[in-house]
Parts: C-alpha cells; structure tokens; sequence
C-alpha cells in the first residue's frame, strides 16, 4: 500500500514538473496548468489512505473543502482581468497562513521538547509561512488601493525591522533548544506577521510583483519544510519546486525592470522625489495639449502608427476601445503595432493579457527587443497610460531611480501623443522629461475616453 | 529518512531552476500564479492535521488551515487558466478577418 502511494506521489511529482515546463512556453501554457492540476488531485487523491480519521476530522475536512472550494473559484472566476495581480497575492498569503497553521499544530503535538529535526521546519514554516501571509495581504491591500501605494517610511525603518527579525530569532532559538510552548511559538507567528507587513510597506505599488514573486517562492519554502515535519514527499518536493523557480522568476522580473532585488526590496523605490532632482523650475515650462479632431487627422494620414499601453490602460479597462481605434486606423491602411515593455502594467505579461482579451492579433504585440529599432520609422508613437517606460531620464539622468531600466524609444518618433489623466508622475514618481518634448501633444482624460473620442473623430476624418 | 527527503530537497531544487529558466516575459505572470497553484500542495498537509482531529483547538487549526489551503488550490488553478485562456483567444481569429 505504502509503496502505491509512494508511486503515485512520484507521478504527482512529474506531472508538477511538466506542468511547470509547459507553462513556460507560449503553446503549452494552459495545458502546463491542467498537467499540474491533475498532479494535484493525483497527491490527494493518494493522501487519503494515509489518514486515520477522527469523526469530527471527517466533518472538519468536508466542510473547510467546501467552503475553501467555492470562495476560491467564485473568487477567480468573479474577479476583473485588471484585478488579477492582487488576487493572485491573496491565494498566496492564504497558502502561507495554511502552512503557518499546520507547523502550529504539529508543534502542539511533538510536546515540550521535541526532536531537533521535527522541531526546525515547523519553526521555520511558521516564520515564513506568516511572513508570506502578512506580506501578501499588504501586497493586495495597495494594489486593491484600500491603501496609499506609495512607499510607507520614516527613519530608523531598517532598524525597527532588523529588531523584529532579531527577536524572532531569539524566539525560534527559545522554541529550540528551551521549551516548546504554546505561549513561545504563538509569540513567533505574531512576530513574523508584523514583520511580514513591515516589510511590505515601505516598497511602492510598482514594485508590488516581484514582492509577490517573492513571497510566493517563500511560501513554497514553507510548504516544503512543512513536508519535512510530516515525511511527506509530495510537499517537500513540490514545495521546493516552487521555492526555486520562484526565487528565480523574482530574479527575471527585477532584471526586466533593470533593477536588483536588494533594490526593489528595499530601496522605498516610487517615493516622490522631494528633492525634485536639478530640473526645478519644471512646472513652468509649457506642454502641448491637442483636440481629437487634431489627433485623429495626425493618425489616419500616418504610415506607420506604435502604441504604447500601460497601467492606465488597465485602469480604465481600455483595451477594447485601443482595439477599435487600431481597426478604425488599419481599415485606412496605416500600419498598427503594439509595443509591450517587459514591466508595463502592474506585472509582467499583464499588457499581453489585456490586449489578448480584447482580441488583438498576436502578431502585433511586439516585445522590447524586436520593436526599439523601429520607434525612428514611425509617424506617431501613441502612449496610452503608460510613463516610466518611456521616461528619457532613464537612459540621460544618472541619479534617477528608473536610471539605468530599459525603456521604449517613443522619443525617437516623428510625433508622441501622450494619453494621460493628468501631468501627476508615475509610479516612480518622477517627472517625465518626454512630456515637454516639442514633438509631443499631450492628450487628457480617461484613456477609455478619450480613445472613443479619438475613434469617433478618425471615422469622421 | 531524513536524508533521503533531504537529497529529494536539494533536487527539486536544480529542477525548478532548470525547468522555466527560458520562460519568456509575457509568460511571467501566468507562471508566478501557476507556482502559486502548485504550493498549495500544502492542503494535503493540512487534512492530515484536521484527520485526526479531536480537540477544539486542533479542530480550529485544521478546519481554518483546510479553508485557506482549498482557496489556494482552487482559486490558483482557476485564475491561472483565467489568464491563459485569453492568450489562446489571440490566435483564433488571425485569419485576416476584415474590420467590421
């Protein structure tokens, strides 16, 4: 029986691996995530001979399945496209508390002095485990908006933090190697969510994605030593799976924005600039601003026309109406492109997906790389919601905290409408040099909007 | 036993790394949020703390620990395929289909 189960823990364990391979590949993904699903059911499905069942732990499991089964799928199946960055930290904050939980309820069992071996992984589970669920909660609360998401710091933050951290350690060593108490180990898991939540603060909204990168590798982490306390394979190895390819998804994200993770994590990145930087006297200087009537008449008699979409877009759902005004362009025989920066919209991929919904072909999405040398042959260069990606100080201002990240070359353009709800900065919060470019016409308003108003005046043009 | 967990630890491990390194951007947040699925795996840690359950304390710990693991699972497959389905939508309707 034993060696069943064994056997069917091993398949569960490949079918996660494949599914991780598809899923990293274009043609395969949404396979990659049903392969995975079915190792899933699979790990279950084999756990349950395991089980000695008490009558109330029949009720309990039915129950909590139950009701964890409905809120997640109503959940994900409920929620906006726009939305699906916050959501995604909040089904990993849960998956953290979980393995919170169980270390805490294996460390009730194991008594006072329990083995070194059994002891350490339910104690580091609960650390990281809270960690990840604190964190991600912070993570989904300034994505959702229910809080500021700009940095949250005042001095001696790190210090205040390297405090938290050093008292949790004083307290797994007192779980350790003193006592293991419930009064020790509860005090651990309340620590570790305030630190969860206080290192989540001071980083900016921006930056929200690789935080939630992290902290689901954290989780992964977790649920594997959880998989140490309980001998059981499934967990470690799927577990350390995402422990590891998560760690290294959170090392690809903070390269594409051309930053490291020591700066992303703790660099309060997105904090207004009080020092406003050398260019002080820049309210002064004029933008152009332009009429749809203008614009409309500047794109339908263009040849080549790239957008660029960015969180605005996302916020104010405009995918459709982009879609439109692109068909309205195409129908007069202008050349339409998408150009998609690696960190545009709240997480990578995140413009892909919009875009992809609102069935723009495939073929038009073009990446960084493929479309920077072509920004120089276009007429018009469209930035609907997006800012920092085609901020020039990123390339000109050392000093600059974008300085350094790979931008679109919009600037190269013969014209730049610039769509934007006002002259308020990015998420980097800095000014955006491109904005007073003689070759740039500022546009105003909803993008939503003020892309209807562009289609309705190209269809008159 | 130890040890073998520990050699399966330290595999998983070069496989994780080894099995997406060349994913490429636009697959990110569908990858972070499949991983995400995955991890909650932990649900079968949870049922074995809430099987055999007896006292209030430990029906709490798993009934709690049970919901918050189910929500990862289901939640995190659901809203993964959310994603990807779109992406499957773009290349239905490539051939040429003139502007309405």
């Amino acid at each position: 029986m034993t060696l069943v189960i064994a056997l069917a823990y091993l398949v569960a364990a490949v079918l996660f691996i494949l599914g991780l391979k598809q899923l990293s590949s274009p043609k395969g993904a949404r396979n990659g995530n049903f392969t995975a699903a079915l190792g899933m059911v699979i790990a279950l499905v084999a756990t349950i001979p395991l089980l000695h069942f008490t009558t109330a732990g029949i009720t309990v499991i039915a129950v909590g399945v139950l009701i964890g089964a409905v809120v997640g799928s109503v959940g994900a199946r409920m929620v906006k496209m726009t939305a699906i960055p916050q959501m995604v930290a909040l089904f990993n904050g849960v998956g953290g508390g979980a393995a919170a939980l169980v270390a805490v309820s294996e460390l009730l069992h194991f008594g006072t002095h329990p083995q070194f071996a059994e002891a350490f992984p339910s104690v580091f589970s609960i650390v990281i485990g809270s960690v990840s669920f604190a964190g991600s909660m912070v993570a989904f609360a300034k994505l959702q908006e229910l809080m500021t998401g700009t940095p949250i710091t005042y001095p001696g933050q790190q210090i205040v933090n390297g405090l938290i951290a050093a008292a949790i350690l004083g307290f797994v060593i007192a779980v350790l190697a003193i006592a293991s108490i419930p009064f020790s180990f509860i005090a651990l898991m309340v620590l570790a969510l305030v630190l969860g939540v206080a290192f989540v603060l001071p980083i900016g909204g921006a930056d929200m994605p690789v935080v939630i990168s992290l902290l689901n590798a954290f989780t992964g982490l977790a649920v594997a030593a959880s998989g140490f306390t309980l001998n059981n394979f499934a967990l470690i190895v799927a577990g350390t799976l995402v422990g590891a390819s998560g760690s290294l998804l959170t090392k690809l994200m903070s390269d594409a924005m051309g930053r490291s993770l020591g700066n992303v994590l703790f660099g309060a990145f997105g904090q207004i600039q009080t020092a406003a930087s050398a260019t002080g006297g820049k309210d002064a200087r004029s933008v152009r601003a332009g009429n749809p009537e203008d614009l409309a008449t500047l794109l339908a008699y263009s040849r080549r026309v790239i957008i660029v979409p960015g969180y605005g877009l996302a916020v104010a759902q405009a995918q459709h109406a982009v879609r439109e005004l692109a068909d309205q362009l195409e129908k007069r025989g202008v050349e339409v492109d998408y150009a998609i920066h690696p960190v545009a919209g709240r997480m990578p991929g995140h413009m892909n997906v919009l875009l992809a919904e609102a069935n723009v072909p495939y073929e038009q999405l073009k990446e960084m790389d493929e479309i920077n040398d072509q920004f120089k042959d276009a007429d018009v260069v469209l930035v609907v919601g997006a800012n920092d990606v085609v901020n020039p100080a990123a390339r000109s201002t050392q000093g600059s905290p974008i300085y350094g990240m790979p931008i679109l070359n919009a600037d190269q353009a013969k014209n730049i409408v610039f769509m934007k709800r006002s002259m308020r900065p990015g998420f980097a919060g800095i000014d955006n040099e491109l904005m007073y470019d003689p070759k740039t016409i500022m546009f105003f308003g909803d993008a939503k909007d003020s892309l209807t108003k562009l289609v309705n005046a190209v269809k008159a043009a | 036993m130890l040890l073998s967990e520990f050699t399966f630890f330290v595999l998983a491990i070069f496989v994780g790394i080894e099995v997406i390194s060349k994913v490429p951007t636009i697959l990110h947040t569908p990858l972070m949020s499949g991983t995400n699925a995955i991890h909650g795996i932990i649900l079968v840690g949870a049922i074995f703390i809430a099987a055999g359950a007896s006292s209030p304390v430990d029906i709490g710990l798993g009934l709690v620990a049970v919901v918050l693991a189910t929500t990862n699972v289901v939640g995190g497959f659901v809203v993964t395929d959310r994603m990807l389905e779109m992406f499957k939508g773009r290349q239905a309707p490539k051939p040429a289909a003139p502007p309405k």
